[in-house]
């Protein structure tokens, strides 16, 4: 049971990191219908970001990160500026075929200009953690978990509360209605953009310490997060938390008990469960084209 | 015309693939023995048959599949297993690896197609990398990462492959019969029916085409090609290794495909071609090759969105020559009928909600066979999404739809196209990237249609349904170039080329100026009397008073009035509904 409940935390951590990814996916496919399959880059860029800040250039920790942090945001407009903005009205495949490429071209950039030995970066705490009964709570993971809630109470006040919220959720609905209602859609889409990447950045300079940060560690988070978007609900806010959260248990869990070597299969597996027996997800309104 | 039409099409382009079978064995053979210039060409051609399949998969039917490496690799892999380990010929090893490839393929496809392209992608994405990691740990089946060596070349009874040149000149000549195959399958039915799912799907089911099992077709034979290529990369190569599968080489696949040109088999074997000589020349690229790569895919869907294949078309583009001669008129125009007192259409209790919004509450009607019949309503009443529940687009919440007798409450909508009933949409939804003459073909060709088996009678078919609509002179134009009333005679035309039973036209007259109103109700009077029954959806009074023989009318999702169109337009109800009730908001103000 100690075991299973160490599991379990391990497993929620690593899940919010997915949560958190897959949350910037959801905002994209919902404010653009852009399906972005450079999502996971994100969090690779922006753990690099906090490597150069933190490491090359010996800033303090919170300070390294607040300047990622805005150097995320500004990244994820020169992102749409290059892969979605000359293609917005061509539809969705050369939207999805460009961010593909970019996807490639980040990682690729990186490899070539920081080499591939991976960084390492130290956690946000000395401390080692906390026991809590049978767990021991590690202080990167419990931080992992506390930001990711931070933030999704965050967004939900901004997109529930302010007017700022109500035109990006009037620019995911209807673009042209929003328009004609003087919301500036392609600045909202922008935002969205930007928000996105912060949020994949943030995403990466959090599980930076755990993992290693190297140039692939993007391309594998964007998978689980993209899995945790069909099992929680294709577009769903709540299925992109509650199935980032579940697609990490699920593949701790696996790697404890099952296999090592396929960890990473477990993500596929389930994916593939889901789109056999309930592609819907678990909050899923089936998106459909009108007639 | 017919017979020469037909002979000339079933061999079209065998000359040219036997002569190009004689020319590239020859010189396969005259090339000199260095290893070198043999390797190039060697993962070059192996390459180009893969990269072929992806034309299939993205360029003719639309699926964004980023595995075609993994389905290399499946090829690749049942060469190399089966005859190092289990002592196979190389055919029946090859034959092994094909089938993986296509049995896992259709596997991901059945599995993620029903839904949105998206989902292919990453589910080929995942699946890539899963490959990889069985490669790269499964070592008692796969030997792991070293790879697997010494991999023997196919002897034919006298004929030994054994030789690099041979070796070579046999993925050549399959290379010759793989593109033949893939370019003659983009006129065929079947590529006609994957393009008009990659423009639309949702035209595409009400045309008759079985939206999934296209897909899932279309993505089967990548991964079979993909098979294909790969089997001959590892005779080629003699050694294979799980990182020349991995997911970078799939994106290098996908560019080859991008840079040349996914809407044929000549532009992928040109982009293949440059990227393989490419990266040799700029040798210096070799710690960035793949950022280029990443760069260009997003610069070639920017710039060159039909790629290098696309632009030398477009540049030697020859316009092409009209089909002239008289043609046999469309059948239905040669027989006569009149209403008679048979329902062919019996909707019965029909309900349709969102939520807790009642777009259609409990509505009955019967449709006369042979007869015009019209349904009105203000914005809103329900109109469309009727005719989305009719065709099988949306799924009713409550009630029956029989048609001809037959149950179709639950049937998906290329059956309800195949038992009969054709329409058109309100918002246009042609097929895009195809001809105006295409677009007809793929009416013509549903499944059932009379001369659905006969290509040349499909041609003949859908020159005949231009004529009708009088678009005859714009067969060969791209539909896009169109004006919007053309383009609507477009989708009228692709209905009646199928022979239909029964006729929806969903607001037909919406956003064509006063002439093209005209003509069209021109064109609609032209259709009566030929027994063909017509539910007509429309706003326009004038157009539905000069051809309706019935009205029923709806508001709110229910409806209010049926009947003929004096008794209908001058019944109080209606007018309400148009004009608004002076009373009721007299007694709302007070």
């Amino acid at each position: 049971m100690a075991i299973f409940l160490q599991l379990l935390f391990t497993g929620l951590g690593i899940g919010a990191i997915y949560a958190l990814v897959a949350l910037g996916f959801v905002l994209l496919i919902r404010a653009a219908s852009v399906v972005n399959f450079a999502q996971g880059q994100f969090a690779m860029v922006g753990a690099y970001m906090l490597v150069i800040c933190f490491n090359v250039l010996g800033l303090p920790y919170l300070l390294s990160m607040a300047i990622s942090i805005v150097l995320m945001a500004v990244f994820g407009v020169i992102f749409a500026g290059a892969t979605y903005w000359p293609l917005r009205h061509r539809g969705g495949l050369p939207v999805i075929i460009s961010t593909i490429g970019a996807s490639i071209f980040l990682e690729n950039i990186v490899l070539f200009l920081y080499g591939p030995s991976p960084e390492v970066l130290p956690g946000l705490f000395d401390s080692p953690g906390i026991q809590v009964g049978q767990v021991f709570m590690d202080s990167q993971y419990l931080s992992i978990l506390v930001a990711a809630a931070l933030l999704v109470i965050l967004q939900y006040f901004i997109f529930e509360k302010t007017l700022l919220g109500k035109k990006l959720q009037a620019t995911s609905q209807d673009k042209e209605m929003a328009s004609l209602l003087g919301i500036p859609v392609a600045a909202m889409i922008l935002f969205t953009f930007s928000y996105s990447a912060m949020l994949g950045g943030i995403a990466g300079m959090l599980v930076a310490p755990v993992l290693f940060v190297s140039v692939g560690m993007g391309g594998l988070i964007a998978l689980k997060a993209f899995a945790a978007n069909i099992i929680g609900g294709y577009g769903s806010i709540p299925g992109a938390i509650l199935g980032g959260l579940a697609l990490g248990v699920a593949e701790t869990m696996g790697a404890a008990y099952i296999s090592v070597p396929y960890k990473d299969a477990f993500a596929f597996a389930m994916l593939l469960m889901f789109l056999m027996v309930r592609p819907q997800g678990l909050f899923g309104e089936k998106i459909s084209e009108k007639a | 015309m017919s017979v020469n039409l037909a002979s000339a099409r079933l061999w079209r382009g065998f000359p040219q693939a036997i002569l190009a079978c004689f020319a590239v064995v020859a010189v396969a053979f005259m090339l000199p023995s260095d290893g070198y210039y043999l390797n190039i060409l060697m993962q070059a051609v192996t390459y180009a048959i893969a990269v072929s399949g992806l034309v299939v998969v993205l360029g003719y039917c639309g699926q964004i599949s980023i595995a075609q490496a993994a389905f290399f690799g499946l090829g690749a892999y049942g060469v190399a297993i089966g005859m190092v380990d289990y002592h196979l010929g190389f055919f029946p090893a090859w034959l092994c690896g094909i089938g993986a490839a296509g049995l896992l393929g259709l596997l991901l496809g059945l599995g993620s197609l029903r839904l949105g392209g998206h989902y292919l992608a990453m589910v080929t994405i995942s699946f890539q990398q899963i490959l990889t990691l069985f490669l790269t740990n499964w070592l008692e089946f796969t030997h792991g990462p070293d790879g697997i060596r010494d991999i023997p070349r196919p002897r034919l009874g006298p004929i030994s492959f054994e030789g690099g040149h041979a070796f070579l000149a046999l993925c050549l000549v399959t290379l010759v019969i793989v593109t033949l195959a893939v370019w003659r399958l983009k006129t065929g039915r079947l590529g006609r029916a994957m393009q008009a799912v990659r423009d639309n799907e949702l035209a595409a089911g009400t045309c008759g085409i079985n939206v999934f099992a296209t897909k899932v077709i279309a993505f089967g034979l990548s991964a079979v090609l993909g098979g294909i290529g790969g089997g001959l990369f590892a005779g080629g190569f003699q050694y294979i290794s799980p990182d020349q599968f991995s997911f970078g080489e799939s994106i290098v696949l996908l560019t080859m495909a991008l840079l040349g040109g996914v809407q044929s088999p000549f532009g992928s074997l040109v982009g293949t071609m440059l990227l393989i000589i490419l990266p040799e020349w700029l040798r210096f690229l070799k710690q960035v090759y793949l950022a280029v790569y990443g760069a260009s895919v997003i610069l070639i869907m920017v710039f060159l969105p039909d790629g290098l294949w696309g632009l030398m078309l477009e540049r030697v583009r020859k316009r092409a020559k009209p089909i002239l001669g008289d043609v046999a008129k469309l059948p239905l125009l040669t027989q006569t009928g009149q209403e008679s007192a048979e329902f062919v259409l019996v909707i019965d209790g029909l309900a349709k909600h969102f939520g807790g919004l009642k777009a259609l509450d409990g509505i009955s009607l019967a449709v006369r066979k042979g007869s015009v019949h019209a349904l009105i309503g203000p914005n809103g009443s329900g109109k469309s999404t009727f005719i989305n529940v009719i065709t099988g687009l949306y799924k009713p919440t409550a009630g029956k739809v029989t048609f001809a007798g037959r149950d179709i409450t639950h049937a998906p909508p290329h059956e309800r196209n195949r038992a009969g009933l054709a329409r058109t949409f309100q918002n246009i939804r042609v097929f895009r990237g195809m001809t105006v003459l295409e677009n007809i073909m793929v009416g013509a060709e549903r499944p059932g249609n009379d001369i659905a088996e006969n290509p040349a009678l499909v041609v003949e078919r859908a020159l005949a349904a231009l004529d009708f609509v009088g678009l005859r002179g714009d067969a060969h134009r791209d539909v896009g170039a169109l004006s919007y009333g053309h383009q609507r005679y477009v989708e009228i035309a692709r209905a009646l080329a199928a022979t239909p039973q029964t006729l929806l036209l969903d607001e037909p007259a919406a956003g064509l100026n006063l002439t093209e109103k005209h003509e069209l109700g021109e064109l609609l009077r032209r259709l009566k009397g030929h027994g063909l029954t017509i539910l007509i959806i429309d706003h326009d009074m004038k157009l539905v008073e000069q051809v309706a023989d019935h009205i029923t009318v709806l508001n709110f999702g229910k409806r209010i009035a049926d009947g003929s169109p004096r008794d209908v337009l001058n019944h109080p109800d209606v007018i309400a509904a148009y004009l608004g009730e002076p009373q009721e908001e007299a007694g709302a103000a007070s």
